[in-house]
């Protein structure tokens, strides 16, 4: 029982994560014939969320037959709290030494926890940095028609060139990103 | 209660995002600098059990699924430019906020600030690309 309780508490190594998001891959398609991936919600949400006025046609479509979706994303949401909250990891996060060097480097501090406080705390600078960047994971998931999950896994794993092509784009445009922007970020405001 | 199997399904996506650490900015940071073999031993080991489970699943293509409906191996579809240049704008953005949609999901569930600063980001740009989509190369 304490061994099962230490396992949910600590973190998992690459080669338990990764299996289980694989298996989602061939789950999803037993549950419903779905495809894995997460980034459709953001659609949907702005399908649920438009004004009868407004009436853009790429949200005007019946989202209640994506509840299954939906349902996925709150599960997500779930499991964050489950795994972040009521079994957070009370240990620092294990990184590299050469990565701990680098964020002393950029002044990014490593307070406790495994997102960097001053970029997830409540700033005006840290929430218009991660608004301006979601906007663009966003735009450039709804363009690629999937993220990560979508064409990294699951398009990797079914052998589409699609999602070769859109893996390509995107870990070039996150290299682009890690290695030209965000080292310059302020990070001195709080 | 038709949902809960995806219920199920989406709690342990969420559950391994945070507990891989894959929603870390330090770990996205310390991938985009190949400082450590964390990320990529993710994104391998999953995709390579998501193509055997895939193997498996064709072999039993056409026969039904919980929901009744027939079994199939999901595509994608046409389109050239959109994935590079989609990719492209996605990457931009990850390489800075360290998160993708997933775990953007899962943090919010934590109740982080960034994420949820994030996840309203999220939103206005897949609004801004819907109304603008026409435009775009496909």
């Amino acid at each position: 029982m304490e061994t099962l309780l230490n396992w949910l508490y600590a973190p998992w190594p690459w080669y338990v994560a990764g299996p289980i998001i694989g298996l989602l891959v061939p789950v999803m398609i037993w549950i419903g014939n779905r495809s894995f991936g997460i980034s459709q919600n953001l659609e949907h949400l702005c399908a649920i969320t438009q004004p009868k006025a407004v009436g853009v046609e790429f949200f005007t479509y019946d989202w209640r037959e994506h509840t299954w979706s939906l349902t996925f994303a709150l599960g997500a949401v779930l499991g964050g709290f489950l795994a972040g909250v009521v079994f957070a990891n009370p240990d620092p996060i294990n990184l590299s030494v050469a990565a701990l060097t680098m964020f002393s480097y950029w002044n990014v501090p490593i307070a406790g926890g495994f997102l960097p406080p001053v970029l997830f705390g409540f700033y005006w600078q840290s929430i218009l940095i991660m608004f301006i960047g979601g906007v663009f994971v966003g735009f450039g998931t709804r363009y690629a028609s999937g993220c990560t999950s979508g064409h990294a896994i699951t398009g990797l794993a079914t052998l589409q060139p699609q999602s070769l092509m859109a893996v390509v784009g995107l870990f070039a445009g996150g290299l682009l990103a890690a290695h030209f922007i965000t080292p310059y970020l302020p990070y001195s405001f709080p | 209660m038709r949902y809960l199997p995806y219920l199920i399904a989406g709690t342990l996506f969420g559950f391994t995002m945070i507990k891989s650490e894959a929603a870390s900015w330090y770990r996205i940071m310390e991938m985009f600098y190949f400082q450590s073999f964390h990320m990529y031993g993710i994104m391998m080991s999953a995709i390579v059990t998501a193509f055997i489970g895939i193997q498996v699943m064709k072999r039993l293509a056409g026969r039904s699924s919980l929901e009744g409906s027939p079994m199939q191996i999901p595509s994608k579809g046409p389109g050239r430019y959109k994935f590079i240049l989609g990719g492209l704008i996605f990457g931009l953005g990850w390489g800075v906020i360290g998160l993708c949609p997933g775990p953007i999901f899962a943090l919010v569930g934590m109740g982080s600030i960034g994420a949820i600063a994030a996840l309203a980001g999220a939103l206005h740009g897949t609004w801004l690309y819907g109304v603008v989509r026409n435009r775009l190369p496909k």
